[in-house]
């Protein structure tokens, strides 16, 4: 999971070693954590957050495979 | 084409960064030198070197991180999945093929038009010309097409039939204008959008 966003997330910044991402469990939740640069934030939510929810959609798919609930926060 | 200005000690100096910045070599560039700079003595009278660098819009490169791109997201989504490429005008398609094929199409096609959108961003980063990426899973996109045209003659018969709007479920503007498209030659229906996106539907109605 914490790949995945960290592979998308990349190749939409402009500072891709900028990216870092954490990956915390709380119950049976996953929860994900994605820092980029200041300047980049706009490259992963998008007008009106299209981009962020084309990442929760992605990433929640690969979640239900694995039959888990995940969440995107971005911070 | 990208374009770059690039200050630098010396012009090579200038264009070696560019070219690492940008991962390309110089057979994908042109140089335009505006200033040669000067030495100068002991750090006086130095002047930097300029140069504009254009880097040239390699399709090629946009087909093979669009490749890449789904490959990456596939395998980190635990995937597997065979993915195949097609380059037409200035559009990509790629289609997947995979077992796990229902996770990639996603609910009414959702995840599949999530990652499409992704991969279109990717690829088109830097760029300034806008390839089109299209992405469909196992034929999806035609069938789901040929599943619309059909709901839509369907509808449109049940329109002239009862005299009564009907107003289909919420789609995307892609499936929307199928829906459209199909019945405007249509004598006796017209059609139209309501709504606010992501809930705006279709409604088939009696001309009048």
């Amino acid at each position: 999971m914490k790949e995945l966003i960290e592979v998308l997330a990349k190749s939409l910044v402009d500072n891709p070693d900028q990216v870092f991402v954490q990956e915390k469990i709380v119950d049976d939740e996953i929860i994900i954590e994605l820092n980029v640069a200041e300047s980049d934030m706009g490259k992963v939510i998008g007008k009106q957050g299209r981009i962020a929810k084309a990442l929760r959609t992605v990433l929640k798919a690969a979640a239900n495979k694995e039959k888990k609930r995940v969440l995107l926060e971005i911070v | 084409m990208i374009k770059v200005e690039q200050v630098g000690k010396t012009i090579e100096e200038a264009l070696e960064a560019v070219l690492n910045q940008y991962n390309v070599t110089k057979d994908d560039v042109t140089v335009t030198v505006v200033d040669e700079g000067k030495k100068g003595f002991l750090g006086f009278g130095s002047k930097e070197a300029k140069i504009i660098v254009e880097i040239k819009e390699d399709s090629d490169l946009k087909q093979e991180k669009a490749l890449n791109f789904v490959k990456e997201v596939t395998k980190h989504m635990g995937i597997e999945a065979d993915i195949n490429l097609k380059a037409e005008a200035e559009n990509i398609f790629i289609n997947i093929d995979s077992p796990d094929i229902g996770i990639i199409i996603g609910r009414r096609g959702e995840t599949l038009d999530a990652m499409q959108y992704l991969t279109g961003l990717a690829v088109n980063k830097n760029s300034s010309s806008w390839t089109r990426v299209i992405l469909d899973a196992s034929g999806y996109r035609q069938r789901r097409e040929e599943a619309l045209k059909d709901l839509a003659q369907k509808k449109a018969e049940r329109v002239k039939h009862t005299s009564r709007r009907v107003s289909l479920e919420p789609m995307n503007p892609q499936e929307r204008r199928i829906i459209h498209t199909t019945l405007q030659d249509d004598p006796w229906v017209t059609t139209f959008s309501e709504g606010e996106e992501p809930y705006r539907r279709v409604v088939i109605a009696l001309k009048k």
